[in-house]
């Protein structure tokens, strides 16, 4: 499932379809879930409050996009992605990423590619109002590289 | 026609969140509609410096050099920073 949603996301909601039987007919042994949250602090400045914008349509098919190619890449059930957009406050929950798998390395690995593979490749912005009032997140690059680390394995 | 959209940064130095344009040959490839594009005025060509931006051609990230075809949707928007 892949969702892009204003609304919060309830993780043990979650949890109970990341674990139901008819998503996993293969059985699963390893659940691993990722959630982001709003920092506080971001360059050394008080963040008071966050907006996401996205492109819609693009956002989603990216995401189907790193789905497919961790399912290729992992044995893996159906991952669950869920990013929020709009207006969040410090402590908010942005993102989750969950996934079930027979062993605990694939479920890790594909997890952690998932959340890397978001980071460069969904049309996401983050804008944060500081006390120098609103500014746009800029990109960092140990996110292309922690992105690139998979690709040169 | 084609249909250009912008986002974040870009999106608010020109004020303008997509348009509309004739698509007129010679028009051949992304880096040409962005140099069209940058050429209406200071705060586009701020917005469309290629160095901080990425574009995508029917929603799909693409190099520069990607041909433009009539009824094509593109996007110019900045690195993204979601996750």
């Amino acid at each position: 499932m892949i969702a892009i949603q204003q609304h919060d996301f309830d993780i043990s909601d979650l949890y109970l379809q990341l674990t139901d039987s008819q998503l996993n007919p293969n059985g699963y042994g390893a659940i691993v879930t990722f959630v982001g949250k709003v920092r506080d602090f971001n360059q050394q400045q008080q963040v008071a409050a966050m907006s996401l914008e996205h492109y819609p349509g693009m956002t989603e098919k990216s995401l189907v996009e790193i789905v497919a190619q961790a399912k290729s890449r992992w044995p893996i059930s159906q991952p669950i992605i869920i990013h929020r957009v709009g207006e969040l406050l410090p402590g908010d929950q942005i993102v989750y990423i969950g996934v079930a798998s027979a062993h605990r390395k694939a479920a890790f690995e594909a997890c952690e590619f998932l959340i890397d593979y978001l980071k460069i490749k969904a049309p996401l912005w983050k804008k944060e109002q500081t006390e120098n009032g609103y500014q746009w997140v800029d990109a960092r690059e140990t996110d292309r590289g922690a992105a690139d680390r998979w690709t040169e394995q | 026609m084609l249909t250009i959209v912008f986002f974040a940064q870009t999106r608010e130095i020109i004020d303008q969140s997509s348009l509309s344009l004739d698509f007129s040959p010679p028009l051949s490839d992304l880096e040409a509609l962005r140099q069209q594009l940058a050429s209406r005025g200071d705060k586009w060509d701020l917005a469309l410096q290629r160095d901080k931006l990425l574009v995508a051609i029917n929603q799909e990230m693409s190099p520069w050099d990607t041909p433009v075809k009539d009824g094509d949707e593109v996007a110019f928007f900045p690195p993204v920073t979601g996750g």
